[in-house]
């Protein structure tokens, strides 16, 4: 019997969001490890990615992206359809629907930062209409708003702040290969 | 350029308008979340009536009578609660100070209860 090889016709656009699709995931998992004071509150590191893929190779990309990490992180964890994996989907999605717009604010003005806490601000409203619908239907999930809020606007900031600084670096180096 | 320079030239004039934004958005979840739902009001009955109506911003104690006996209700620091009752079990004694808009204390042998309201009356598992 002779070995087969299956060959999946490949683009360079494949590998780079599956390049970025792992760093995602490194960045997941490592966030994993931190201490969370609040289930569900997470600085979300893997959405710089979602947010240099964004800047680098459009929206559809890095659709791809969020959801593949989404996807293969809930298999890393072993919650694959399971309510932590709705919640980050619900989540992801919301974001994602968001920066869709978001993305067409003039460049002049707004920046990675902007995305990044309108995106944050959109996944938790996601993941809390998901709570809110499916696990916990109860009006009192709406003391915690403040607090998922405020955590959205933190790790919303930090995020867009690093990946400004990832950005910056990247059309320095790219006038320098100009150059 | 240094290292710092490049770093605030990443964040554009937008960027902050977002950020503060988010700000008020976050401090507007937190005053109408937090804030908003503490009781003004308790609405005392007797019976399935509405024995008095009265605002926590004075402290007072009130009797209402029952068809065990007299139910106190204590009014204080803007709480209230039930501070004596002739019911055998004393589950709404027990059950301590009141300061949320839509917590209630029930002594049913008595037939006296006290519920908080604030300024909207919320749906609780009671009205369903």
């Amino acid at each position: 019997m002779t070995a087969s090889t299956i060959k999946l016709a490949t683009t360079s656009d494949d590998h780079h969001i599956a390049k970025m699709a792992a760093v995602a995931l490194g960045l997941t998992v490592l966030e994993s490890a931190i201490p969370s004071p609040l289930p569900g509150v997470k600085p979300g590191l893997a959405n710089i990615i979602t947010l240099i893929v964004l800047a680098r190779y459009g929206w559809r990309a890095a659709v791809w992206v969020s959801l593949l990490r989404v996807v293969a992180g809930s298999l890393f964890f072993g919650n694959f359809l399971a309510p932590g994996f709705f919640l980050s989907l619900s989540g992801a999605l919301c974001s994602l629907a968001v920066l869709a717009i978001s993305m067409h604010l003039p460049h002049r003005w707004f920046g990675a930062v902007t995305h990044s806490i309108l995106a944050a601000f959109a996944h938790i409203a996601g993941q809390m209409i998901v709570v809110y619908l499916w696990l916990i239907p109860h009006s009192g999930i709406a003391y915690l708003i403040p607090v998922f809020a405020t955590a959205a606007l933190v790790f919303g900031t930090v995020n867009g702040l690093i990946a400004a600084r990832f950005m910056d670096n990247d059309e320095k180096s790219d006038t320098e290969r100009q150059a | 350029m240094s290292s710092y320079e490049s770093f605030r030239s990443s964040i554009k004039a937008g960027d902050w308008l977002t950020f503060l934004l988010g700000c008020t958005c976050v401090i507007l979840f937190t005053l109408k979340l937090w804030n908003g739902d503490l009781a003004d009001r308790a609405i005392i009955r007797s019976g399935g009536k509405i024995f008095k109506e009265v605002p926590l911003s004075r402290d007072l104690q009130i009797e209402v009578p029952g068809p065990l006996g007299i139910s106190v209700i204590t009014i204080e620091k803007r709480k209230a609660r039930i501070s004596s009752d002739p019911s055998p079990r004393q589950y709404c004694v027990r059950q301590g100070w009141l300061q949320q808009a839509g917590e209630i204390a029930i002594c049913l042998p008595n037939e006296v209860s006290v519920e908080l309201t604030g300024s909207a009356k919320k749906y609780d598992s009671l009205n369903y």
